[in-house]
């Protein structure tokens, strides 16, 4: 079942050293990051990272534990300002704007820490979400003025669609905090959804989950790429989903990309390998 | 099917304010109420307007304000002068209890100034307040209280046929003088009234819940629990925190204007320190932190038992002192509080919509 | 010209003494991350501890001090236990919402106890000096009577340093010296540095974070009765709400200077009090506070870390 999911996509080099869907090639790229690199006072975090992804791409980011992936998604979004190099979205430059900004261009995400808004309902999470979409102000909100009945109305439907990508709509008013952990997972990724993204970050979306919970995560992020026409990059340490799902893989470490590939030639690569094996005793005599 | 819910339990909250209104109205005209308490029930619509305004920044903004009370201080002042100017364009009533009397007209466009001024108070102070975080935030807070206070005492304010003017002390000073530096307002009459009181207290209701349950209030309470996730789905942190202090700044100065306006003796900036600050926080802790319910019920039970039990009197901050930290300790450590879930039947999930006081 | 010198002079006094108590919030915030309101109020009650020992108790004064030192320590360790303890996994809200309950607790204890009117606190300092001068046979009882200002430094005519001033700048030099010195080499200081660094840590090493936190706490304490003495010895008056005001100004030093850094709070309490009394003195005696408040505002929002402070980021 893996097999069929990815033997469907053929990847083909663009001029920027990296592989796209051949779906994809002739549309802007969703995201390009050209030698992008922070340090910390001295210490390269990342370091020259180039990538492109394709408009509709599943792309994998992995690499052994601090080789800098979260660091990534930090630049992407702009949590950090990158102290060189540049990062595209939609063909635009993000240089000099904040998360907000970054969020407004395209680009949403997971955390591999869960940071939901606990206290709320499921629903009020997704609205939080939603909240760029339905832009009646405080005023309107306030006073009660017909724009707020008719986009509280559009907003509560919304919600509930998009709630039911994973079967979560009866979940509507429980408190997100007690949610299961898979649940809570699954709630970040159709919030980080309803800010209309272009590309979807996820952070170590599998992590706690049981295999069956992510048998059925690997289905909907396809269904979520097919659905919205989207771009997804997610960061995984379960070999099964991101070889399972991945179209193109970015192996990191130490801050530095190693090997870029299709899932075959990423298992095959002898560096990956060693990056997360360690070198072989003999070898290194 | 939200959405009804919470409507329907805020009608259920005007409700039982408009009943608690009606009882005390009949029981004045009946003439059953003390005269103690009589000249308390202003001071209560103050105290809940105040504490419901900064239940919105400390609950549901999730801010500690050490200095709502410098904001009271600016709509005092700015309301009591905009009272006495307007004195020129609507004179005071003789003896009418009318209740669009031209003093109810001129007290409620003096909140309305007192309002804006305090709100304006509220963008300056929000401005570098808002970039901070924590303890750092609460101790910037309570400076800008104590600012506040130390600069109104330095201001001189006269009203001359319709002039005002403001100086830095009261010599060569054209006409009738109302601020009276550290020795504060002067000449004013006293038109603060229940049915306003009331009114205020109402509308304050009216804009915090309503602004609590839109998209507004939600965001301001997503970056109440997680700012770096709600900036990651595109909400502005800076401009939702900025809308709940200035909003709060709003109410707090109008409920100053009121309480300004119903003192007989002067108005003193001394009158709005730091001290006056934790009373009100001690009404929104002893509430429920995010309980709107909760601050107007402790406001009113507060400031009303006082009066009640003059011996409490002596004792009343020491009294406060123990409850802040009794309810800090039992519904922050985890031992009390699965003590509490044992006694007390499950709490409404989301905050700020009702539910048992904490 | 004297006018200025002698401002910089009582500026610096009164800065030492925010010093001091600057260094129990720089320490009690570094190591236990949290802002203890109540400092300033231990500071109140170690002044009324000395005051009753050397007054209904005739205590001679260095006992009371050291009597001050004690009740403060022991105070201090009784509150984190009961107040601060319970707390430490919870929110910053609620444990600043505790302290300042515990604030409120102490002053409005001390009204009851001692009432609110204003005492008429001894020139302690200077009983100290003279009687220390009399012990150590370098002037006779009668020259003492005789010079009103003993144990001063007189520049010229008009200006002179007084002896209290000048122990308040040795006791502020010598406890940064010390605690600078015990944070840095003993075996106790560096837990407590551990602790600050990464509480999750130093417990694994085997630090225990409660007593390390305890002791900070008793350390800060002592120091606020010093404080408490030196600040009613130079203002010869103390009512329950003394501590409330110079404690959040020493707070504002701290963060002047960098919080968690013992010569920050040093440097950020002598600098403050100079602002503080040249802005009373200049501009005017009803703004000297917002001065040192607008000082706070600036200094966090144009450098929160202080002069000497470090970086803190929050991990995403």
């Amino acid at each position: 079942m893996t097999q069929q999911r990815r033997s469907t996509t053929k990847m083909v080099p663009v001029p920027s050293h990296s592989i796209v869907p051949e779906r994809d090639v002739d549309k802007m790229p969703v995201l390009e990051a050209r030698h992008l690199g922070i340090d910390f006072g001295g210490l390269k975090a990342v370091e020259d990272f180039n990538l492109t992804i394709g408009k509709t791409e599943i792309a994998g980011l992995i690499g052994p534990n601090g080789a800098g992936k979260t660091t990534v998604f930090n630049l992407l979004t702009k949590v950090y300002q990158p102290t060189s190099g540049t990062v595209l979205v939609n063909g635009k430059d993000t240089a000099g704007m904040n998360t907000v900004q970054a969020n407004k261009l395209g680009v949403a995400r997971t955390f591999q820490n869960i940071r939901l808004f606990g206290n709320m309902s499921v629903e009020d999470n997704v609205r939080i979400g939603l909240h760029n979409q339905v832009p009646y102000g405080m005023f309107s909100g306030i006073f009660r003025l017909p724009r707020y009945w008719k986009q509280e109305k559009q907003q509560h439907r919304r919600a509930l669609e998009l709630l039911s990508i994973f079967d979560m709509q009866d979940m509507a008013s429980a408190k997100a905090g007690s949610l299961p952990y898979g649940a809570q997972r699954r709630l970040e990724i159709v919030r980080a959804l309803a800010t209309n993204p272009s590309l979807l970050l996820l952070d170590e979306p599998a992590a706690g989950m049981n295999p069956h919970e992510t048998e059925e995560l690997m289905d909907s992020i396809i269904k979520i790429r097919d659905q919205f026409q989207i771009a997804v990059m997610l960061i995984e340490h379960d070999m099964r989903l991101v070889m399972g799902i991945c179209e193109g893989i970015c192996v990191l470490n130490y801050g530095r990309i190693i090997a870029k590939g299709t899932a075959e030639e990423i298992q095959n690569d002898p560096t990956v390998i060693e990056a997360y094996l360690g070198r072989r005793k003999e070898d290194v005599q | 099917m939200k959405l009804k819910k919470s409507t329907i339990n805020n009608l259920i909250s005007y409700g039982i304010v408009i009943a608690a209104f009606i009882i005390c109205q009949s029981m004045v005209s009946a003439g059953i109420m003390s005269r103690s308490l009589r000249g308390q029930l202003v001071p209560i619509c103050v105290y809940i307007v105040m504490a419901v305004s900064l239940n919105l920044t400390v609950g549901i903004s999730g801010e500690l304000s050490l200095g709502h009370a410098g904001f009271m201080s600016v709509g005092a002042f700015s309301g009591i002068v905009a009272v006495a100017w307007l004195e020129s364009l609507i004179p005071a009533d003789a003896q009418t209890t009318s209740l669009l009397a031209n003093d109810t007209v001129r007290l409620l466009l003096g909140m309305v100034v007192g309002g804006v001024f305090a709100g304006i108070a509220g963008v300056i102070v929000g401005v570098p307040v808002l970039r901070l975080r924590g303890d750092y935030l609460a101790i910037v807070t309570l400076a800008f209280g104590e600012i506040i206070r130390n600069v109104i005492n330095c201001l001189y304010v006269s009203v001359d046929s319709g002039r005002v003017y403001i100086a830095l002390d009261n010599l060569d000073m054209l006409g009738e003088i109302v601020v009276n530096g550290p020795a504060g307002t002067r000449g004013v009459s006293r038109i603060s009234t229940f049915a306003v009181g009331f009114a205020l207290v109402l509308f304050t209701l009216f804009v915090v819940l309503n602004l609590i349950n839109s998209r507004s209030g939600r965001a301001i309470m997503a970056c109440r629990d997680s700012r770096i996730a709600a900036e990651s789905v595109g909400i502005n942190v800076t401009k939702y925190r900025m809308m709940a202090f200035v909003t709060s700044a709003v109410l707090a100065g109008m409920a100053g204007t009121l309480f300004g306006l119903n003192l007989s003796s002067s108005v003193t900036a001394s009158k709005f320190d730091f001290n006056t600050s934790i009373l009100v926080l001690v009404f929104v802790v002893l509430g429920g932190i995010g309980n709107i319910w909760g601050s107007i019920i402790a406001a009113a039970l507060l400031t009303v038992l006082p009066e009640l039990l003059r011996e409490f009197n002596d004792y009343r901050m020491l009294v406060y002192a123990i409850v802040l930290i009794l309810v800090m300790l039992m519904t922050n450590t985890p031992a009390a509080r699965a003590f509490f879930a044992r006694i007390l039947p499950r709490r409404r999930g989301n905050d700020g919509k009702g539910g048992e006081a904490a | 010209m004297t006018l200025f010198l002698e401002r910089i002079i009582s500026g610096i006094n009164l800065g030492s003494i925010y010093a001091i108590i600057a260094l129990g919030y720089t320490m009690v915030y570094g190591i236990a991350r949290m802002l203890n309101f109540a400092h300033g109020d231990v500071i109140m009650i170690g002044a009324y501890i000395c005051f009753v020992a050397i007054g209904s108790l005739s205590l001679p004064p260095l006992v009371g001090v050291l009597l001050a030192v004690a009740v403060c320590t022991i105070l201090g360790v009784v509150i984190e236990r009961l107040a601060y303890r319970p707390l430490r996994q919870s929110a910053s809200l609620a444990v600043l919402i505790t302290a300042i309950g515990v604030s409120y607790l102490l002053q409005n204890l001390a009204q009851l106890i001692w009432t609110a009117d204003t005492k008429s606190f001894p020139p302690l300092v200077q009983t100290v000096i003279e009687q220390a001068a009399v012990t150590l046979g370098l002037a006779t009882p009668e020259e003492i009577a005789a010079s009103p200002n003993f144990g001063s430094i007189v520049i010229s005519a008009n200006l002179r340093i007084s002896g209290t001033t000048i122990v308040t700048i040795l006791a502020n030099i010598l406890i940064m010296i010390g605690l600078t010195l015990f944070t840095g080499h003993t075996k106790t200081g560096k837990a407590m540095r551990a602790v600050s660094e990464d509480r999750g840590a130093a417990e694994l090493m085997g630090i225990s974070v409660n007593r390390t936190i305890a002791l900070t706490f008793a350390i800060g304490s002592a120091l606020a009765a010093i404080a408490g003495v030196l600040l009613c010895s130079t203002y010869q008056a103390l009512q329950p709400t003394t501590g409330s005001m110079p404690g959040i100004k020493a707070f504002t030093a701290a963060v002047f200077g960098g919080i968690g850094s013992i010569p920050g709070a040093m440097i950020g309490g002598i600098l403050l009090g100079i602002i503080e009394i040249l802005g009373n003195g200049y501009v005017s005696t009803q703004l000297g506070d917002a001065f040192v408040f607008a000082v706070l505002i600036v200094v966090l929002l144009v450098k929160p870390t202080g002069l000497l402070g470090k970086k803190v980021s929050e991990k995403v």
